[in-house]
Order: structure tokens, then sequence, then C-alpha cells
């Protein structure tokens, strides 16, 4: 996915949203939670209804085969891969090995594993710098009365949509002559640092939009007791924003775990740090045609992205509906 | 799952690579709590402002050094030619000279890029269009049917994949064997061939490998639309719905005339977001050809003109050309933001 804007709904749209959307209870049941059906339901199921079903069900089949048959084909043998399409291969016997080729590195690649773990290592700071600075932030925009707050808070609104490209070139540069490649765990920081930079200003929207809702009258109680801001934000409003939290944990999660431009430019001199989508693009060219490769390892960056989202979707649509697109 | 890999692949580094992640994070949690312990220090109302000062400052510093201050090197850069990005750095024959708008000129006339600039406005014509369209409609169909969460994950689900995946993925579909004697491997070679159909390599030829990728991305897009639109929809007040109701409209007027007017600044925001989002998506053009087979986008030709031909002052020009394309949309939202506050 692609590119920050901020979604300006109305707050009720979100929150009705997020009772419907990627729900748990729907999800066991299979039903809408709400009973009442609605006039537009009916009017366009009352025209449409069978043609509707059998678009539906198709548009879901073809949103869901792409992935599916490149699924299939992971576990298929080389040689069944080269002659037959995915779709004839429940015949013959399904294999392990490509997965365990490519994670231990074959034909001249190196182990994904040790990319897996770059991944890992590039995302799990990515998300909790600009975490913690944004919460900070963003409790100040919204609770804290100094000077110019709104002009800065719509300047740093503003600032999400300035396509990162606009900074990389400099920010590579700027970190050349940082010497942080002889730091410990040298271009990691730049990836981290970068991220972030990039990250700030939709965290810092997302997460003041949260902390507004949350009644002053609570904020005010607490302060009569006389707590500072440090404990207000920490006993009353961390618990509170938890949900929108985890909704940008999510979005930058995802973001950095499946960036491929930061990486490829800031890792210009270190290839052994590279993440698994920046392996995943080298090898699709060089690979060519060893599609029994290239599917297991093109699943094996997938699996972790998709998992997270599938747990955690509820929160993401919350993120989604709050303003959060990015890319 | 994941544990079982990081377990096994630790033995090659990987352990001291796990290291250093946890000492940037014991790094930044000390930032954070440094931050605390300096804001606790200020107690009441005097020191309101040193809070402020402490929980904001750091934010704007990092926004400030890490996004304004290089975003203004790249506008300085854009004038400039050389080989470098830094003005100081190469010989006085690679070093950069002031060129006034040589680099923007050069985005017109440079052979190629005047076919990357139409290759980009397909991009953000067709994306926003056909995506925000198949997620309208699929969000229509679906809306209040059985199994609605799981229909809508499956359409979501691209979301989650990178461009890179997502590329692979339909690299696959797309698949083409020259071969006229061998069995087509790829669905939509296969499909072809049994209707009597000649195979199409449908990546490997402009310009019908521009619309073979729009179509990734649309695939990719469609989910986000699709949940926005629906979210709109469900927000729509029953009583105007059962009012039009009674008035007896029906169907594709409902449609028309009741609830495409209610979520038409949802659209708004669904379409600009996409646009955006797909000028500066790169991936897909980068994992498919790299954008060698007259394929290429904006956002792929600044990789290449700043990190491959060492052309830094074309790839500058080329961001801001990017930058200047999106300001509309920045000034449309901060308008939007002023009127809901």
């Amino acid at each position: 996915m692609s590119s920050a804007t901020p979604a300006p709904l109305p707050e009720d749209v979100a929150d009705k949203a997020v009772a419907e959307a990627g729900g748990d209870a729907d999800l066991q049941t299979g039903r809408p939670k709400r009973k009442t059906k609605s006039a537009a339901g009916n009017a366009a199921r009352a025209v449409t209804s069978p043609w509707a079903s059998i678009f539906a069900i198709f548009m879901a089949l073809a949103w869901t085969t792409p992935t599916f048959g490149l699924f299939v084909t992971s576990f298929r043998k080389q040689e069944d891969i080269q002659t037959s399409g995915w779709w004839k291969s429940f015949a013959s016997p399904f294999t392990l090995d490509n997965y365990k080729q490519v994670l231990q590195g074959a034909e001249g690649q190196p182990p994904l594993a040790d990319f897996f773990v770059n991944s890992f290592v590039i995302v799990i700071p990515a998300v909790l710098l600009p975490l913690l600075l944004a919460a900070l932030a963003a409790y100040a925009f919204a609770w804290i009365d100094f000077p110019f707050r709104s002009s800065l808070f719509v300047a740093v609104f503003a600032l999400q949509i300035v396509p990162l490209q606009i900074a990389l070139l400099p920010l590579v540069t700027m970190f050349q002559n940082m010497g942080v490649k002889s730091w410990p765990g040298g271009n990691y920081w730049s990836l981290w640092l970068a991220h972030s930079a990039f990250a700030l200003p939709l965290a810092v929207y997302l997460l003041h939009n949260f902390m507004k809702e949350i009644p002053a009258s609570l904020l005010e109680a607490a302060r009569v007791d006389g707590a500072g801001h440090v404990r207000i934000f920490f006993q009353v409003l961390l618990p509170l924003i938890a949900p929108a939290l985890a909704s940008f944990g999510i979005f930058q999660f995802l973001w950095v775990w499946n960036d491929l431009l930061v990486a490829m430019t800031m890792l210009g001199g270190s290839p052994e740090k590279a993440p698994l989508t920046m392996i995943l693009n080298t090898i699709s060219g060089t690979l060519g045609n060893r599609w029994y490769l290239l599917s297991a390892a093109a699943f094996i960056s997938i699996a972790l992205p998709v998992a997270v989202f599938l747990s955690l979707q509820r929160y993401f649509v919350r993120g989604l509906l709050a303003g959060g697109t990015k890319g | 799952m994941h544990t079982t890999l990081v377990v096994a692949a630790a033995g090659s580094g990987n352990m001291g690579k796990i290291g250093v992640m946890l000492l940037g994070v014991a790094v930044f949690a000390a930032v954070f709590m440094g931050i605390l312990l300096i804001a606790s220090l200020f107690k009441g109302q005097s020191g309101e402002k040193v809070q402020a000062a402490a929980f904001v400052g750091p934010t704007l510093l990092f926004i400030g050094i890490g996004l304004i201050y290089p975003a203004i090197l790249t506008i300085r850069r854009a004038f400039y030619s050389g080989k470098f990005f830094d003005l100081n750095f190469g010989t006085a024959r690679t070093r950069g000279k002031y060129v006034g708008f040589d680099n923007f000129q050069a985005v017109w006339t440079t052979p190629g890029l005047k076919q990357v600039l139409f290759n980009t406005a397909m991009w953000v014509i067709l994306v926003p269009l056909i995506a925000t369209a198949i997620g309208l409609l699929y969000a229509i169909l679906i809306d209040r049917a059985k199994g609605e969460a799981v229909a809508k994950a499956l359409i979501f689900l691209p979301m989650a994949i990178s461009m890179v995946g997502a590329t692979l993925i339909w690299k696959f579909v797309y698949y083409f064997i020259g071969d006229p004697g061998a069995d087509q491997v790829g669905l939509i070679n296969a499909f072809l061939d049994k209707i009597g159909v000649a195979p199409v390599d449908f990546l490997g030829n402009a310009p019908g490998n521009t619309f073979a990728m729009i179509a990734i991305m649309i695939w990719i897009q469609a989910g986000f639309a699709m949940t926005v639109l629906s979210a709109a929809i469900k927000a729509i007040p029953d009583e105007i719905l059962e009012a039009a109701n009674m008035d007896g409209v029906k169907g594709f007027q409902m449609f028309r005339y009741v609830t495409l007017p209610s979520i038409r600044s949802s659209v708004i925001v669904v379409l600009t977001t996409i646009a955006i989002a797909t000028l500066k998506a790169f991936d897909i053009v980068q994992a498919s050809s790299g954008g060698k087979l007259g394929d290429s986008v904006l956002a792929n030709e600044f990789y290449n003109r700043s990190f491959v031909t060492q052309q830094p002052g074309l790839g500058a020009a080329i961001a801001i050309v990017i930058f200047l394309l999106v300001m509309p949309i920045i000034i449309f939202n901060v308008i939007q933001m002023r009127k809901d506050a």
C-alpha cells in the first residue's frame, strides 16, 4: 500500500463502521450485527438480486484466485510447476522442499531466513519510535495550551502528504555524513530514523483525533486531584487510547514491512541488511522463471503481515476511517 | 511460526541483529523516558509551556530535520547539474553547477520521459476511477448480505501484501510461455489457450504492460475504497432512505439520487487518496521490469535518475513534480479540516 492522506469522515461514520467492519462477532456468526435491513439494501437487492450475488461472488473469486494460485504453486514440485498449471496439481503430491531451499539458501541465493530477520529487526524499532514520540506530541496538541498550537498542528497535518521522494536523496547524504554506517547496527539506524520521520505526521494526526475524543471532564478530574501532565498521560490517557496506538501500530508495521523504496535507497552499500521486499525484488529478476523458489519466497514475505492484518483487522479499519492511509 | 524461523536462522549472525534491534529499542525508550522525566520536573501552571515543549519538541525536531530540511535541500538541488547530490563532492568536472530550470525542462525533453509522463497519467486516471467504482459496487452488493465480514476480508486482504509481493502474484497470473507447443502455466494465458486465442505476453510489451500493471494496483486499492465507502453507506440515516422508499424511489434511482449524493465527500476522499498513493508507487514497475520496457512511471524514474544513472538534479526535479501534482490535494484536505474544526 502506498501514501498518506486524511479521510475527514464524521465521527459517527467511523464508529458505525468499526461496529460493522471486521468485528469478531460477524466472523463467528457470519451475519451482520444489525438485524434491521436498510431501504438501500432492500432496493439494491430487489432490482439486481441474482446478478448482484453472481457478480459479488465473481469479484471475490477474482480477488482471491491470484494469491491462492501462487500459494498452491509454492507447495508443488519444480518439474510440475514448469509443465502444468497449478489448477491441475491436486492429483500429484505436495512438497515443502521449495520453502526449505529458499529459507536455507539455494542456487547462489542467500538464505531467505536472514532477510526475514532483517525485516523484523527493521520493523520493530521503526514502529515503536514514532509511536512513542507521536503519543507525546498528540497529547500536547490535544490537551496542553501553548502558543501557535493550532498552526503547528495544521503544519504537521499537512506534511503527511509530502511525498517521501522529496526527502530521500538528502537523507541518504545526511546519514552518510553522520557516519551512520559505522555505528553499532549501521544502516539499520538510517532505516529506523527515516521511517520514523516519514511516519510522524500521520501518527500525530491519528493519535490526536483519538485523544480529542476523550471527555475533558476526565482530565479535569485528574488535574483537580493534583496530577501533572505526565501522570495524566500515563494513568488516564494511555489506557484509553490503546486502540488508537494499535491502529497506528498496524499501519506502520505494514508500511515498513512492505516498503521497498526507503530500503533500496538507504541500504545502497549494505545489502546484507536488506529486508524481504528488497531481496524479493532482486530475485524476481534474477530467478526469472524459477517459480518454485519465487512462490515460496513470496509467501514467506507475505505470511507475517497477513497474519498481523487478519488478527488486528478491526483496529486497522478504525484507523483507516479516522484518516490514516499510508503508502 | 515466525519465532521458529528466527530461532532457526539465528546461527549466522542473526542473534547479533536481534541484539542491535534491542539496542535500538532501548535507546528510543530511554529518549522517551528522558522526555517524561524533564516534563515531570516542571509542575503546575507555570511549567505548562516547558511541558508542552518537552512533549511536542522532539516530534517537531524530528520532522524538521528529517522531512522539511531535506525537502528544502532537494528543491535547491533541482536547480544544479552534476553527478553527486552533495554539491561539494566530486571533481571540478563532475561537481554541480547552477543551471536554472534546466532540470525541470529535462523532465519534458529527455528522450523517453514523455512516455513516462503519459504512463503516469494513465495510472493516476485509471487506478482511482476503476478501484473506486469496483469498491463502491462491491460495497453496495454485499451491504447487509450474509457473510459480509468475510466477503469484505477477501477483497481487503491485498492491502496487507507488499506491492512487490502483489507483483509476483500477478506475474504468475500473467505468465507467458512463448513456445507454442507448451502448456501455458499462467492462469490467463491458459484460459486464452482454452478458448482458442493466442497467448499474450502481458508484461513484456508496451503499451499493454502499463495496463497489466494498472490492474495490479486496482487489485490492491479496491479494498481500501470498499472499506471506506461501505462505512459511509452504513452511515446514511435510515430516515432518509425510508422517506425515499415511501416516495417510490427504487433500485438504480435510489443509488443515483439518494445513496451517491449522501456519500459524495467519502467518494472524493477515496479518489484523491488512491490518486496520491498511485502517484508515489514505484514498487510495481520496479518489481515487474524496472521500467525498462517502456512502462516506467514518474516515481520509478525518480529512483532511476537519482540512484542509478547519477542524475540527482533530474531526480530532484522529478520529486518536485510529484510534489506539485500532490499539492492541490493537500490544500483541498486542509480546507476540509478547517471546515470541520
